[in-house]
């Protein structure tokens, strides 16, 4: 069949074409898979926003969490803060927050102005621990499990679709274990 | 040097000129010794900033490549070996920050796509010298007998 061998360069071209617009346009490069999954949320020995009492991995432990990195200079991190306060009223769930690379006297100013969804904020000025995290970002938000383990995480604003979609499912899984 | 050359020259020192303005993207960096400082530029060399997707930790200004570079003196200056320094990264950020990617079977794609189209490219090569040519027609053939005859 002559015709369909003429074909073939079409073919193999639509074929490129179709591997290159999905390699540069559905997945955002931007979005980095995370090393931590299923391993044990890092240690630190850092202070409270609130007090100067000093936290580790210990305090993290003890029921699931969200672990929320967040800063003032970070716009998106105040476009999810609606969504954090939700999350919190009606599901619960205990929400810990990273102050990253922030001022704290700042950082405390907003909490007072936007709300305060966090059972603490955790004071990571010059980003260590999100350097430990792999965190790039903010914001970032991880689900740790009871046993401090990474279960799941998400780089961007939290919405009410990525709950429902990610971390919902995630927590429910947990849960039932 | 003639004016033609004039925005050839440009061009080079143009292109020329960006790695000594990538380099000067890295901190101050008091090291005691020599050997140390530039094991640590090689280093920050190998590592992909996570941020900013194409540039290394020695030329990237995001503030996250700040805090790497920190983190990969912090380690050096702990006695860490280069493959230690490379791990505690690679945990951290995946494979994203190694420049060279390690061979395991999800790379395996990666490493091997292009030896893969070299093969496919020396068969189809390979196919198309060996194809015998087509008998010459009756037109053809005498053709290169009226040639024969001119060059005699």
């Amino acid at each position: 069949m002559p015709g369909a061998k003429r074909l073939l360069p079409l073919a193999v071209f639509a074929a490129l074409a179709a591997i290159l617009f999905a390699g540069f346009s559905l997945r955002d490069p931007h979005l980095l898979p995370s090393a931590l999954l299923g391993k044990p949320f890092p240690d630190f020995d850092l202070p409270l926003l609130a007090d100067a009492r000093r936290v580790g991995r210990d305090d993290l432990v003890g029921a699931p969490r969200l672990v929320n990195v967040w800063a003032t200079w970070c716009p998106t991190c105040l476009a999810e803060h609606g969504e954090l306060l939700r999350i919190r009223m009606e599901t619960g769930l205990s929400i810990v927050g990273i102050n990253y690379k922030d001022d704290s006297a700042e950082a405390i100013a907003w909490l007072n102005r936007y709300g305060d969804p966090y059972d603490f904020n955790i004071v990571d000025s010059n980003g260590d621990l999100g350097v430990e995290l792999g965190v790039y970002g903010a914001p970032e938000t991880f689900l740790v499990d009871a046993d401090g383990v990474v279960r799941h995480k998400h780089v961007g604003a939290v919405t009410a679709t990525v709950w429902r979609d990610r971390f919902a499912p995630a927590l429910r899984n947990l849960l039932e274990r | 040097m003639t004016r033609a050359l004039i925005p050839l020259v440009r061009l080079v020192l143009l292109v020329g000129g960006v790695p000594v303005l990538a380099a000067s993207a890295i901190d101050a960096f008091g090291f005691e010794d020599a050997q140390a400082a530039t094991r640590y530029q090689r280093l920050l060399a190998e590592f992909r900033c996570p941020k900013c997707l194409n540039e290394s930790l020695a030329s990237s200004g995001a503030p996250i490549a700040v805090d790497l570079r920190r983190t990969v003196r912090r380690l050096l200056d702990a006695g860490e070996s280069d493959d230690s320094i490379r791990a505690h990264l690679q945990a951290r950020y995946g494979d994203f920050v190694l420049y060279d990617p390690p061979l395991r079977p999800s790379t395996w794609l990666l490493w091997f796509s292009p030896l893969l189209l070299a093969l496919v490219a020396g068969v189809v090569l390979a196919r198309v010298v060996r194809r015998p040519a087509p008998a010459p027609t009756a037109t053809e053939r005498e053709q290169a007998r009226q040639l024969m005859q001119k060059i005699q």
